[in-house]
């Protein structure tokens, strides 16, 4: 298969390619099969401001991600030397010119990539024949005779040519701006929700509402037809049940998927309805990558130094190796490299496992000598962190494997704003805040929680969304701006539900002006 | 090679144009520019070109970082980042939300202008343009001096007459030009047009002059400069600074020096009379003198000396004369209502007053808006 301008794989590195694929599965790699092709560095940009694909609808903003990643590149800050598409076959690139240490360096790192897409449960949710799953084994067990369909390459293509379409018919101004309106909405999507789709839902019951209890006036039960006679009772009970009904809100319960529920429901034109969609399918795709940066760039990492250091590097090629790998694993300037991080978690998890750092016994041990020099030779590391990279994402991985060691060994800590010295500082080294923080950060990909929380708001059909409030205010600005946007959508007045230092507040937009004011 | 890209690419570039254009009066008022001048280019940052999303404050959420140091101590690296949030850790779509920043052409700029401020083009004072002739090499010809001969082109045609004659062995090749054989280099004469516009700047460096006032003038002559860089093919500048007296110096003293002590205009405009007639014939240069200050002169007789000189001795040889003034605390700001009383009438001369950055712009419309 040739994607695009691809030129033929060199013999010399398809050579490697099979041997290194070989080798990668005598180790227990699980991989789709795999393309490389060769690109020369203005490719590699485009592709890479692309997110990795040929073909993208047309958007100004692939050309502004060009710009910036053509003038790092040729003013020799930064260099893209891999990429590779969740796709099957998994499709990656090799940039024209590099050495050969380089490129099998990449075809390795590939390699780990490309089983996590497999198996990892979160990529499940781009197989594009997935069924809806039975149990919640379903979800995360590992198909392996089974090849999903991932033809994610043609999907987008099949996109772009759509948007085209619609261009030639409806002109670049207004198709351009309707995707910038759903470019802004779109990580208002619900991707548990998406994973667990076509289940049946025990949550929403198909009972009656509980009956409308009328209060009586006390009295002895001679007197009750007199007290309280029948026509009165029943003229209450419907006048009740009529409020009842009227108070009941739509959707029943939030939404969390609210471009789903804007496809559904926003009085939409064909066209926009259409590209709404293409967007949110796009969105649902790169979710989960999103969702394990830190697994999947230290997953494959943990293998591409494996593959090289036990097979494929020569001797004289180990120390070009050693040094792109400590620039790819660096953690100058005190930021958070996800490949460092995710790379130690898993030798850290191998290492416990190995020596049979858990349990019950290891949890209560409170002697240090003792837990320093534990081992129980139990040589469980290498199942365990195959079993992790199926079964975790980013967020539940760290909440399960790190450890008050792991956070000191690795240097880990907390930064806050300090309005006094108007400057980032160091807030603590504390395993309990950093691992708060981290978490924090990374649900939902430090996105907020926002869901459609009622689409008749104040009876005048004005849509409410409802940001779930975590302790960490939204950008006030931005809302305000992405209102706009839901908005434009809704066609209708919009307002969301947050808080602002504490306090409950509506931010509203009618279409020409914002308020904002404290909720009731 | 084309990419697929380009398409996008273009439209960005558009989108930018657009937000430039937008925000051109704060593009103006705002100094950074012209440290972000390049080779022929400005990067400009354009802000919002990112798309909104419902998303967290980020001075609030702070992040979690790796390496040394104590609570307290500032995290590295942050400064050019300017968000810190977290690193790469939260990479994926949320990331990487800087103002962007692309650079455009000085020439490309200029046209933004121009069209902004709806400056007129300017029309060439109807003397001559001046051409210098230089040789160029382009052909070949039958005839010319033998140092010009032209050995390759020589051998190979007469190579083609043996092989046209039949005569030519190729287990000997032994080729010999004949008298028709030979070619030589032959030249045109291109004729480019020289540098026919001067911009004069001249600046009051005396001790009313305060860093914030230079700013304006550093700033608004970036701009004039600008804008008739794109409408002359070539330009001079020559830049004079003065207090009581004026001295000729280069573009990156005239920016800095500050002097104290007394102010005699007049200085400069006689420095400036004399260069133009030394080095600048007014029937080939369009010249164009700029004046800057806060109006605050030594006396009234240097004043009357200073309109008596501008009438008798710049006036006439120059395209405009332009005098801005920049507001300074310390200055009485008398000398642009001498000018306009005497020389008010003149449409040779534009004088404006530039009360703070905002009104720069004001300030290069009333100067170029004539077309002169």
């Amino acid at each position: 298969m040739s994607i695009g301008k691809s030129r033929e794989l060199p013999s010399y590195l398809s050579d490697w390619q099979v041997k290194i694929e070989d080798h990668a599965r005598k180790l227990g790699l699980d991989i789709f099969p795999q393309v490389f092709e060769v690109l020369s560095g203005d490719e590699m940009n485009e592709v890479a401001a692309f997110g990795g694909f040929p073909t993208r609808y047309p958007h100004w903003r692939w050309g502004m991600d060009f710009e910036r990643l053509k003038k790092s590149s040729d003013w020799g800050l930064s260099r893209i030397y891999e990429m590779v598409i969740n796709n099957n076959p998994a499709v990656a690139y090799l940039l024209e010119g590099n050495a050969l240490v380089d490129q099998k360096l990449v075809i390795a790192h590939v390699c780990g990539h490309n089983d996590f897409f497999k198996n990892n449960f979160a990529f499940k949710i781009t197989d594009q024949d997935r069924r809806p799953p039975s149990s919640a084994e379903d979800l995360v067990v590992s198909r392996a005779a089974h090849l999903p369909s991932r033809k994610w390459i043609d999907t987008f293509a099949n996109h772009a040519t759509r948007v085209r379409r619609h261009i030639e018919r409806h002109g670049i101004e207004a198709v351009e701006s309707f995707i910038d309106v759903c470019i802004s909405l779109e990580n208002l999507i619900d991707p548990p929700g998406r994973l667990l789709e076509g289940r049946q839902k025990p949550l929403v019951t198909d009972e009656d509402p509980a009956p409308v209890e009328v209060t009586r006036f006390q009295t002895r039960d001679y007197m009750q037809s007199f007290v309280n006679p029948k026509e009165a009772l029943d003229a209450e009970k419907k006048k009740l049940e009529a409020e009842r009904d009227k108070a009941k809100k739509f959707p029943e319960a939030p939404r969390r998927d609210v471009l789903a529920f804007l496809l559904e429901f926003a009085p939409l034109e064909r066209w926009e309805r259409d590209i709404l969609e293409i967007v949110r399918e796009e969105a649902y795709y790169f979710w989960p990558q999103a969702q394990t940066k830190i697994m999947n760039e230290g997953w494959a990492s943990y293998w591409h130094s494996k593959i090289m250091t036990g097979y494929a590097a020569t001797g004289d090629e180990i120390i070009d190796y050693a040094d792109r790998n400590a620039s790819v694993l660096s953690t100058a300037g005190g930021k958070l490299n996800p490949y460092k991080l995710g790379i130690q978690l898993f030798r850290h998890i191998e290492e416990r496992w190995n020596r049979g750092q858990f349990g019950r016994d290891w949890e209560e041990c409170n002697d240090l000598e003792e837990r320093k020099n534990w081992d129980l030779k139990l040589d469980l590391g290498r199942r365990k962190i195959f079993e992790a990279r199926a079964l975790y994402t980013d967020v539940t991985l760290i909440d399960e494997f790190l450890t008050p060691d792991f956070v000191i060994e690795n240097k880990l800590y907390t930064f806050g704003w300090s309005n006094r010295n108007e400057r980032f500082e160091i807030d603590s080294r504390e395993f309990k805040s950093v691992k708060e923080k981290l978490l924090t950060q990374l649900t939902n990909f430090g996105s907020p929680f926002v869901a459609v929380e009622d689409a008749n708001f104040e009876n005048r059909g004005e849509l409410l969304l409802k940001h779930e409030h975590q302790g960490v205010d939204l950008d006030l600005e931005k809302a305000r701006r992405t209102l706009e946007n839901v908005t434009r959508v809704w066609r209708r007045p919009c307002a969301i539900v947050t808080a602002v230092e504490t306090r409950p507040m509506i931010l509203r937009y009618d279409g020409k002006e914002h308020t904002t004011r404290p909720m009731k | 090679m084309a990419l697929n890209i380009d398409q996008d690419h273009a439209r960005f570039r558009d989108i930018v144009r657009g937000k430039v254009r937008g925000n051109l009066r704060k593009y103006i008022s705002n100094g950074e520019l012209i440290a972000r001048q390049g080779k022929g280019t400005v990067s400009i940052p354009v802000p919002q070109i990112d798309t909104p999303r419902f998303r967290f404050g980020d001075k609030s959420a702070g992040g979690v970082g790796q390496g040394e140091g104590q609570p307290g101590d500032p995290v590295g690296g942050q400064d050019g980042e300017g968000e810190g949030e977290g690193g790469k850790g939260k990479a994926g779509q949320g990331e990487g939300q800087h103002a962007v920043e692309v650079d455009v052409t000085l020439d490309e700029l200029a046209q933004i202008l121009g069209e902004e401020l709806q400056l007129p083009r300017i029309e060439n004072r109807g003397r001559r343009q001046i051409f210098s002739a230089k040789d160029k090499y382009t052909g070949i010809s039958r005839v010319g001096p033998e140092s010009l001969k032209h050995f390759k082109r020589t051998f190979r045609e007469a190579l083609k007459r043996q092989i046209a004659a039949g005569i030519y062995r190729p287990d000997r090749p032994i080729i010999v030009p004949t008298r028709e054989d030979r070619r030589y280099k032959s030249w045109q004469v291109d004729t480019l047009p020289v540098a026919n516009a001067v911009i004069i700047y001249m600046m009051d460096v005396s001790g009313s002059m305060g860093d914030e006032q230079k700013e304006i003038v550093r700033i608004e002559s970036f701009w004039l400069d600008t804008w008739l860089r794109s409408q002359y093919k070539g330009i001079e500048s020559v830049y004079i600074t003065h207090d009581a007296a004026a001295r000729e110096v280069d573009r990156d003293t005239f920016f800095r020096t500050r002097e104290s002590g007394g102010t005699m205009i007049s200085s400069a405009y006689k420095l400036c009379a004399d260069i133009m007639q030394d080095r600048f014939p007014p029937d080939e240069w369009n010249v164009y003198p700029f004046h800057f200050s806060d109006g605050d002169n030594w006396s009234v007789d240097d004043t009357s000396l200073c309109i008596q000189l501008l009438k008798e001795r710049v006036l006439p040889h120059s395209n405009m004369f332009c005098y801005g003034q920049v507001e300074s605390p310390y200055g009485s700001g008398q000398f642009v209502k001498d000018l306009r009383e005497h020389l008010g009438a003149d449409e040779r001369v534009v004088t404006s007053e530039i009360r703070d950055k905002d009104a720069i712009v004001d300030s290069i419309k009333a100067f170029m808006g004539k077309g002169r």
